[in-house]
């Protein structure tokens, strides 16, 4: 990753430099954030009005196969307010929700923010450390694959990415379960009988986590490989490469100073826009890893449906997504000196 | 490193002996009033006893009531409680907490949520006495030994203040079943601990964990490496897998889910009103026995259950005994496309010029199947159905939808034919109501809780005969009548009882009393045998087992990091090397 630090340090001492520019770099960030702010507004509103698309009564399928009499299922409906015009209701989400306020699940009955925050941890620890797994090997690869391309190298490390991308991850995941044995466990984040000090349950967590990582980031690396490899390709015959070269610079040198930076910013973007959807986490990795996370949650929601927890879940992982896209509109200025002149 | 694990080991050691069962749903709420999964009601018989539970063959038996008994007119029951019971905390259990539970279900709208059907006739609920609780119903209930209602310490929820929000998560929970709830990590595991002051007497082992899985494949690899110890819910293929293994049963028990094909017999709401757009050729009993008779219940029981199943006749599964009812020998409906083609011809639904029957009306007999999308049994007999009716001149496009749609769609009345699956419970007072015609919606198309739209006047009578009828045996054949009925008139056709499918370790693990006792399921009871009576095989050395995998495991770990690292800064050294010259 030193690679992405060098443009780094150039705009620093650049923007110094610049300081006479600050007014446009302000309307610049604030246009940002306004158009979040907006985006978020309409997912609050498209959060409510797309779920209740979604067909049915969610008390028919909570109580579909229990002894309920007719009047237990209205007063459910009741209760949940489910009974009540739409307008009503998009009236009372909204003010609940400028309280801060996600609501109440229909199937917990637990308000739905506790029900996210107890889930985002679990996910953030699995899909994160994944990510970044998947990222550094992926952009190592997809380096030094471009580097050298058609050597023997280039085409196994593609070929093998490739493979594993076309993978089901459910196949993949129950094969790894099968083949590793006894070495790991099955599922879950912890075992019920680890002592709740910290090492012991940190590294309890560490050894429930490996498979699904593992799985994680076998699926997900050939993204950010080949994404990074043919940029860098694009690079390859740039006439500055061949003057760097013509300075005398090592050949590494001419790769990590001049070529990469300006392969990079493609794989930003990339990366970017997958960190945003890391909060949504992987469901299928969770479902066979059976890891207490928020891709679970959503599609476990999906079935009832549970219509304020897929709004909360709703509004959380796009907000994340939001959020996301503006840091990398912000860091785009500082990585691309173009981008800041334009 | 080093002491972690050795602290792990020594904790499974002295932590004594422990069932762990795998599960598969989750749970919605600890709270026992507005618990309605089943995985949830299971942790509640564990937690609460119940005035009366059910014994190995399904017929009451005492819980906290050590005896009752009923008045001639039966509208008065008077319980006695047992004397000497106590709450895991201490305090006696007395007729207060049960008058307490019973009052708080019958005044407070969300204390009904999850068991109110139970309570809806009752007139009142008193103690005269310390060890007494009289109930008085509005009429006769012969669900008045079948209450599956947890009744709760008074000391503990008379502070509660919204029971629609109470999570009822304080470990210990406060409780006076077999087990005492210890521990909760929502989505992880459950722990419970041996109730010590348990009136039947301590269970013969320490502690009992449910261990979440969210798949069964996962389940059934985690009880072949021994992490769990008791799984249910497999699938056919996955039971199968476990047959080979020296250290696990299998179990395949009769089961209380059944599948059944309804026949649209006319929707309509309790008044009478037509709803929704069903075919109205199925009016015509004489089309819906043709339809059944083109069925093979056994081609679904072999080929689409795989042999794990019973094919079925009345409604009431197999496994409750004396209320199954079962066609005399040469009464029963075979599997005959001929005589249902002549039936039909006979009946005025000739054959069109593209074999399709054409009605009356001159509306051609092609017919809607309704299934859930995703469910393997839905998608695999609907192509059955499909091509044993074309046999008969009767053509299917089937509809698989999402299971929200298909509620709608059903209970909306939208539909010729539709799979659908129940669970039966031990008293079938309620699986039957499904079919009667109260039971349809109201007259603005809500409410009502019908499964197959049926409306009959014979019907009906049997069901309101059979609700005052105390005598089992009578009773019974009354259920029974009904279901001969139904399988008459066919809205729906019976298509399999389910087995349920298990498995144990039992190398760890022993002694489990099924329900029913011969041919019953460990798991998922109507009461708690099943966990209560296990028992630990002596010299177990699975424990050991799994810490020593857990020290392989995080050497492997810490090998592989740093193997990975090392390699990486040894690639990009040696490759800048190498290209530097």
């Amino acid at each position: 990753m030193t690679d992405a630090l060098a443009p780094v340090e150039e705009a620093l001492a650049e923007s110094a430099a610049r300081r006479g520019r600050g007014g446009s770099t302000l309307r610049y960030v604030a246009g940002k954030l306004g158009g979040a702010l907006a985006s978020l507004f309409l997912v609050v509103v498209l959060g409510f009005l797309l779920f209740r698309v979604i067909p049915g009564d969610p008390v028919l399928s909570m109580t579909r196969g229990r002894p309920v009499t007719a009047d237990q299922q209205a007063e459910l409906r009741a209760r949940l307010g489910v009974d009540r015009p739409l307008l009503q209701q998009f009236l009372d989400y909204l003010g609940r929700l400028a309280r801060g306020d996600l609501g109440t699940s229909y199937v917990y009955s637990r308000p739905v923010g506790e029900l996210i925050a107890e889930r985002l941890g679990p996910t953030l620890l699995l899909v994160g450390t994944s990510t970044i797994i998947a990222v550094i090997l992926g952009l190592w690869l997809g380096i030094k694959g471009a580097w050298r391309r058609g050597s023997r190298f280039d085409r196994v490390s593609t070929g093998v990415s490739l493979t594993l991308w076309s993978m089901p991850t459910f196949w993949l995941g129950l094969l790894l379960m099968i083949a590793t044995g006894n070495l790991f466990p099955s599922g879950g984040i912890r075992y019920p009988d680890t002592p709740p000090d910290f090492l012991s349950q940190a590294l309890d967590t560490a050894h429930h986590m490996v498979l699904p990582c593992l799985t994680f980031v076998a699926v997900i690396y050939a993204q950010y490989l080949l994404v990074m490899r043919s940029s860098l390709l694009e690079e390859m015959n740039a006439d500055y490469l061949t003057t760097a070269r013509a300075k005398g610079l090592r050949d590494d040198l001419v790769r990590r100073r001049h070529a990469v930076p300006n392969a990079l910013l493609p794989t930003v973007t990339l990366v970017f826009l997958h960190l945003g959807l890391v909060v949504s986490g992987a469901i299928t990795v969770e479902t066979v890893f059976s890891w207490p996370g928020l891709g679970l949650l959503t599609y476990e929601a999906l079935q009832g449906p549970d219509l304020p927890l897929l709004q909360g879940i709703f509004i959380v992982l796009t907000g994340s997504v939001v959020a996301m896209n503006v840091i990398a509109d912000l860091l785009y200025r500082v990585l691309d000196p173009r981008v800041r002149a334009a | 490193m080093a002491p972690g694990v050795a602290l792990q080991a020594a904790a499974q050691q002295a932590g004594g002996t422990t069932l762990r069962v795998a599960i598969t749903q989750q749970i919605d709420t600890l709270n026992p009033f507005i618990a309605i999964f089943q995985s949830s009601t299971e942790l509640g018989r564990l937690m609460y006893e119940f005035l009366t539970t059910f014994d190995t063959h399904n017929q009451p038996t005492p819980g906290l009531a050590e005896k009752w008994e009923t008045s001639a007119d039966k509208l008065t029951w008077t319980y006695t409680i047992r004397q000497g019971a106590k709450w895991s905390d201490g305090q006696p259990i007395t007729a207060k907490d049960v008058v307490f539970t019973y009052n708080l279900m019958m005044t407070n709208a969300d204390a009904a949520t999850a068991n109110g059907n139970f309570v809806a006739n009752f007139e009142s609920v008193t103690a005269p006495d310390e060890h007494t609780v009289v109930i008085k119903t509005k009429v006769p209930v012969t669900t008045m030994t079948a209450m599956e209602v947890p009744i709760v310490p008074e000391h503990v929820w008379a502070s509660v203040s919204d029971i629609a929000t109470y999570a009822n998560d304080t470990t210990p929970v406060v409780g006076s079943g077999p087990f005492v709830l210890t521990e909760y990590k929502a989505n992880e595991y459950i722990k419970l601990k041996a109730n010590k002051d348990y009136w039947r007497g301590p269970a013969k082992y320490d502690e009992l964990q449910f261990v979440y899985y969210k798949n069964a494949d996962a389940a059934v690899q985690a009880l072949q490496k021994g992490e769990v110890d008791l799984v249910n819910r497999l699938a056919p293929a996955q039971f199968d897998s476990l047959k080979n293994d020296p250290n696990i049963v299998p179990n395949q028990a009769k089961g209380r889910r059944f599948n059944e094909l309804l026949i649209n017999p006319g929707a309509a709401t309790k008044d009478g009103q037509p709803i929704g757009d069903g075919h109205p050729a199925l009016k015509d009993v004489r089309v819906r026995q043709a339809i059944a008779k083109a069925i093979d219940v056994t081609t679904i029981v072999n080929k689409v259950m795989g042999g794990y199943a019973e094919p079925a006749t009345g409604l009431i599964p197999t496994m409750w005994g004396d209320y199954h009812w079962q066609p005399a020998a040469g009464q029963e409906r075979k599997f005959d496309p001929a005589a249902a083609n002549a039936d039909l011809d006979a009946a005025g639904y000739p054959k069109g010029a593209d074999g399709t029957r054409v009605g009356p009306d001159g509306r051609a007999l092609t017919l809607r199947l309704l299934g859930h999308s995703g469910r393997a049994f839905d998608e695999q007999t609907a192509e059955y159905v499909k091509r044993w009716l074309s046999d008969i001149g009767i053509g299917v496009e089937v509809q698989l939808v999402s299971d929200n749609q298909f509620n709608e769609t059903s209970t909306a009345g939208n539909f010729d034919l539709q799979v659908s699956t129940w669970g039966s419970n031990p008293d079938p007072d309620y699986i039957l109501s499904l079919h009667t015609c109260a039971q349809r919606p109201n007259p603005d198309g809500k409410g009502g809780t019908t499964d197959s739209f049926f409306c009959d006047a014979e019907y009906d009578a049997l069901y309101a005969q059979q609700s005052a009828e105390f005598d089992r045996t009578k009773r019974a054949e009354l259920v029974r009548k009904m279901q001969q009925r139904l399988y008459e008139q066919a809205p729906l056709v019976m298509l399999d009882y389910d087995n349920a499918l298990e498995g144990y370790r039992k190398d760890r693990f022993d002694g489990f009393q099924k329900q029913p006792a011969q041919d019953g399921v460990i798991m998922a009871q109507s009461s708690y045998w099943g966990y209560y009576s296990a028992t630990p095989v002596a010299a177990t050395s699975a424990g050991a087992g799994s810490s020593t995998g857990l020290v392989i495991g995080v050497v492997v770990v810490v090998v592989v990091v740093l193997a990975g690292g090392g390699l990486l800064v040894a690639r990009r050294r040696g490759s800048t090397a190498d290209e530097r010259e």
